[in-house]
């Protein structure tokens, strides 16, 4: 009797998987242990692995093939001195398929493929519950397998008030070793946009980085200064007016890839980033290179706190030309920051931390913050990009520059 | 009378009553509906279809005055009212006598008079005694009046009289703003009249979202309504050519309104009387018969229905009441109670309003956590391309488990667009389901989409 290999149940709620990738073909011989196939869902991809030795007798599910429910055969092993089969591949689908609970012939069939690190719970039902999407969305919420619920909707569907009574009637969870061992969390809109920025931001922009150290020494001075005489600028807004005058003494660093046109930017607007709840939002500073320090500091107060409590209005953090991302505050020292489409540059600030340096010839302390511009190079060579940076320090070291 | 033994007897042939009939019929009962007057009840003759009719007119006036807007050259258009009131009858009669054939066809029988309870299952129908297994009342209910306010159908209208006017006043003022008074004071001010508004509660539409109202309130002052709410009528004296109406504001303050017509729309009263209901156990409360949640009302075998059985006063809400109670009669499995959170409700004005499930304040009073979408017409292309780009369609969602808990429309016929997310609240769809739906290109039916979109941050057109 051949062995069926199955679709393997990688998670409490997964019903469907994609066949990613057969790692076998059929007549291969494959002896306990070895890895046959790749299997995705939306959440991960684990391995297949064979349990018995035998040659690969059929392949029932050809690789790409999405939404492939959960226990449905997808090859056959054989056995040693078995024969090739010539049944028609449906006729063989159709036997692993369990049922239900209710129908006590469940058997061991699924055990025959073992998942790795998958999370150990048996496929107790393969067959796809008849459910309301919202009772679903209800159920994985409270973590709830619908194997537990039984449906009063038409035709036995699980609805909205089968998952309310369960939960009132206190159905345990799916097995606890399962429900602690993750969370399932609803991506809201701002992850959701974060995400697919960001990810299309490394796929798609060719990211190149260069690092400076700048002396902040007299920047702190100058801060100190200003402040004692009463009013309230940050490191953070010094840095802001230092990059938009570096953008606007080297104007092609302020500038979009178009494609068939190059965008350079009359003026500096400069998105700041702000972690908040859950992410992070980038409001801007308008044509930040034509603003003194103080206005900055008033404007950059006023918007931080009204993004942290989500007050901000679209045109207050869209279309920027430019990102500064300071971590500074959080004590990271240096890192890379991803672009921020369209956008084609973002400068990564990092904490200012006493180092050694070489001062005429002798050793000295001073404090130095390090700065990372991620720049797009379809837009932006090296040289470009050195200028910008260099630019920044200048005016970085050189306070006073900045209160004029 | 063919025959005075019945497996159902139902009194009222409105849309309570004879979407029952068909229904028992079809289960194979032998039924039997008494109505004293037309077939298809107040909605075909008095209400839902008769309005729409004339607000048919009022629309095709409206569009006529703005022919320019369209590069038509139209020259002052004018209207006979008679005519416009005899298409509204003829269309009433039509469907009448629609419902007369669609219950001959199930051979139900029609008894023309009035009918009474006359002991266990038994009605009288004037010197005749019928016997019924079960028996249904779905006799409607006729306009509400105030204490201060009794409508005498010359000066003062109900709606029975607004809707057959036989000269057009050149002004009217509307008592109450529900979706009878708002239909009424857009039909007058198409049709040219001046027209005032008074409602008690502080906004129009009271019902309907918040924000909808306000967006109502707007569009309708800019037509030129004159809204008073948060106003209490105190008296209305009439004379020969009119009415004057004392009302008082919410800051105390009395104003006097005069106009030639007056029309009463403060809700309705359920027809409760000569029903022969002393001495049995059906129970009035409130001008309406108490019903349980299966239409059962305190007395063995007697159900209730529709307007006479309460809110909301809507025709589909009857007769999905009397496909309920005759499926519970019939003992079929699986008979669901009325889902009240999903029962549209339409306001045929212009701009058209619809809307169903919670509000989202009452959304958020019920403790869920909210997402909100709105879509303006604005941003339509159908709407632009019809000249009618005013108006928003609202959804408001269960943050956590993505449940449809309302949809809010204000616009151009989104009392057609509505149903969708009827289906969708009926299927207990989610967002997810809602944003993977493709909605046809040019449609108005394109911002449903988007206010779910919207509603998740992910807008595509504003
Ligand atoms: C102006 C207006 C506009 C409206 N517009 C809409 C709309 O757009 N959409 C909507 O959904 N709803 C609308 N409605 C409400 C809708 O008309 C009612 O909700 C609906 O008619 C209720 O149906 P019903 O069967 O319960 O009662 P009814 O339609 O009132 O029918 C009851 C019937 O019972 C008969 N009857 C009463 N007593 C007896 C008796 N003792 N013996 C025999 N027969 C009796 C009456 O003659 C009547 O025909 C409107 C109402 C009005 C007044």
């Amino acid at each position: 009797m051949p062995i069926t290999v199955t679709m393997p149940q990688l998670s409490p709620t997964m019903e469907v998987g994609t066949l990613a990738r057969w790692l076998v073909s059929e007549g291969d011989t494959v002896t306990s242990g070895d890895v046959l196939a790749e299997i995705e869902t939306d959440k991960a991809t684990m391995e297949v692995e064979a349990i018995d030795d035998g040659t690969v007798g059929r392949i029932l599910v050809a690789e790409g093939t999405e939404n492939v429910p959960v226990n449905q055969a997808i090859a056959l092993i054989l056995e040693e001195g078995e024969e090739a089969l010539e049944e028609e591949p449906g006729s063989i689908e159709a036997v692993p398929l369990p049922s239900g609970p209710a129908s006590g012939e469940a058997d061991s069939e699924p055990e025959k493929a073992v998942v790795q690190d998958g999370p150990g719970k048996p496929a107790s039902s393969g067959r796809k519950r008849a459910a309301s999407p919202l009772a679903r969305s209800m159920a994985l919420k409270a973590g709830l397998s619908l194997d537990d619920v039984t449906g009063s909707g038409p035709g036995g569907r699980i609805i909205k008030r089968d998952i309310e009574k369960a939960l009132k009637a206190g159905v345990p969870a799916t097995s606890p070793a399962i429900a602690s061992a993750w969370e399932e969390i609803r991506v809201t809109g701002m992850r959701r946009v974060i995400a697919e920025r960001l990810q299309e931001a490394k796929q798609t922009i060719p990211h190149f980085y260069l690092s400076l150290d700048c002396d902040i020494d007299r920047l702190l001075e100058a801060r100190r200064e200003i402040n004692a005489a009463g009013y309230r600028v940050s490191v953070n807004d010094f840095i802001i007016r230092a990059l938009a005058l570096a953008l606007r003494d080297v104007p092609d660093a302020n500038v979009q890839w178009g494609g068939d046109v190059i965008r350079r930017f009359a003026h500096v607007d400069l998105s700041v980033a702000v972690a908040v709840d859950g992410g992070l939002v980038t409001p801007v500073i308008r044509d930040a290179a034509s603003r003194s320090l103080l206005d900055i500091a008033t404007a950059m107060r006023d918007l931080a706190d009204r993004a942290r409590s989500g007050k901000l209005m679209p045109e207050e953090y869209q279309g920027g030309s430019f990102t500064l991302s300071n971590l500074g505050m959080y004590g990271i020292r240096e890192f890379d920051a991803v672009i921020n489409p369209p956008q084609a540059g973002i400068l990564a600030v990092g904490a200012g931390y006493p180092r050694p340096v070489a001062r005429d010839g002798a050793l000295a302390v001073a404090t130095l913050m390090s700065t990372t511009l991620s720049a797009d190079h379809r837009v932006v060579d090296g040289a470009t990009g050195a200028a910008l940076l260099n630019a920044f320090r200048n005016f970085i070291e050189s306070p006073t520059s900045l209160l004029l | 009378m063919a025959q005075s033994r019945y497996d159902l007897a139902i009194l009222g042939g409105g849309p309570g009553g004879y979407v029952a009939a068909i229904r028992a019929a079809q289960l194979g009962m032998s039924v039997a509906v008494i109505e004293r007057e037309h077939l298809g009840g107040v909605c075909l003759n008095w209400g839902c279809i008769p309005t729409k009719a004339l607000l048919r007119s009022a629309e095709v006036m409206r569009l006529a005055r703005h022919g320019d807007a369209f590069g038509l050259d139209i020259d002052s258009p004018r209207f006979d009212i008679a005519a416009v009131v005899g298409r509204s009858r003829k269309v009433a009669d039509r469907l009448s006598q629609g419902v007369r054939h669609l219950l001959s066809k199930h051979s139900v029988t029609i008894i023309n008079d009035e009918g009474q309870l006359a002991g266990p299952g038994t009605v009288r129908v004037g010197e005749t005694l019928l016997e019924a297994g079960h028996i249904v009342l779905a006799t409607g209910a006729r306009p509400r009046e105030l204490p201060e306010v009794k409508a005498d159908e010359r000066v003062i209208w109900t709606y029975r009289k607004a809707m057959v006017p036989e000269t057009m006043p050149e002004s009217v003022i509307v008592i109450g703003s529900g979706a009878i008074g708002i239909e009424f004071a857009s039909f007058y001010r198409d049709m040219g009249a001046g027209v005032t508004v008074v409602e008690v509660v502080d906004r129009i539409l009271p019902s309907e979202d918040e924000e909808i109202s306000a967006i109502a309130r707007k569009s309708f002052e800019k037509q030129g309504i004159n809204i008073h709410t948060g106003s209490v009528v105190q008296e209305v004296t009439t004379s020969q050519e009119g009415a004057t109406v004392r009302i008082a504001d919410d800051a105390g303050e009395e104003h006097l309104l005069a106009a030639e017509r007056v029309i009463l729309a403060v809700g309705i009263v359920g027809n409760t009387e000569n029903l022969g209901l002393e001495g049995t156990g059906v129970t009035v409360s409130g001008g309406h018969v108490a019903v349980n949640r299966w239409l059962e009302t305190g007395e063995e075998g007697v159900f209730a229905i529709g307007d006479l059985a309460g809110p909301p006063w809507l025709a589909h809400k009857a007769s999905h009441e009397g496909i309920i109670a005759v499926e519970r009669i019939a003992g079929l499995d699986h008979v669901e109670p009325l889902d009240t959170g999903s029962i549209p409700g339409c306001t045929y004005c212009h701009p058209q309003i619809a809307s169903i499930g919670l509000t989202e304040a009452a959304a958020r009073d019920a403790g869920h956590a909210v997402r909100v979408g709105r879509f303006p017409f604005l941003g339509n292309g159908k709407a632009i391309a019809m000249g009618d780009d005013e108006g928003m369609v609202k959804t408001v969602f269960d943050a956590d488990t993505g449940e449809l808990l309302g949809a809010h429309m204000i616009g151009a016929e989104v009392t057609e667009l509505i149903h969708g997310f009827a289906i969708a609240r009926t299927l207990e769809t989610t967002e997810a389901e809602l944003m993977a739906t493709i909605f046809p290109h040019p449609t108005l039916s394109e911002m449903m989409g988007e206010s779910v979109l919207a509603a998740y941050g992910r807008a595509l057109h504003i």
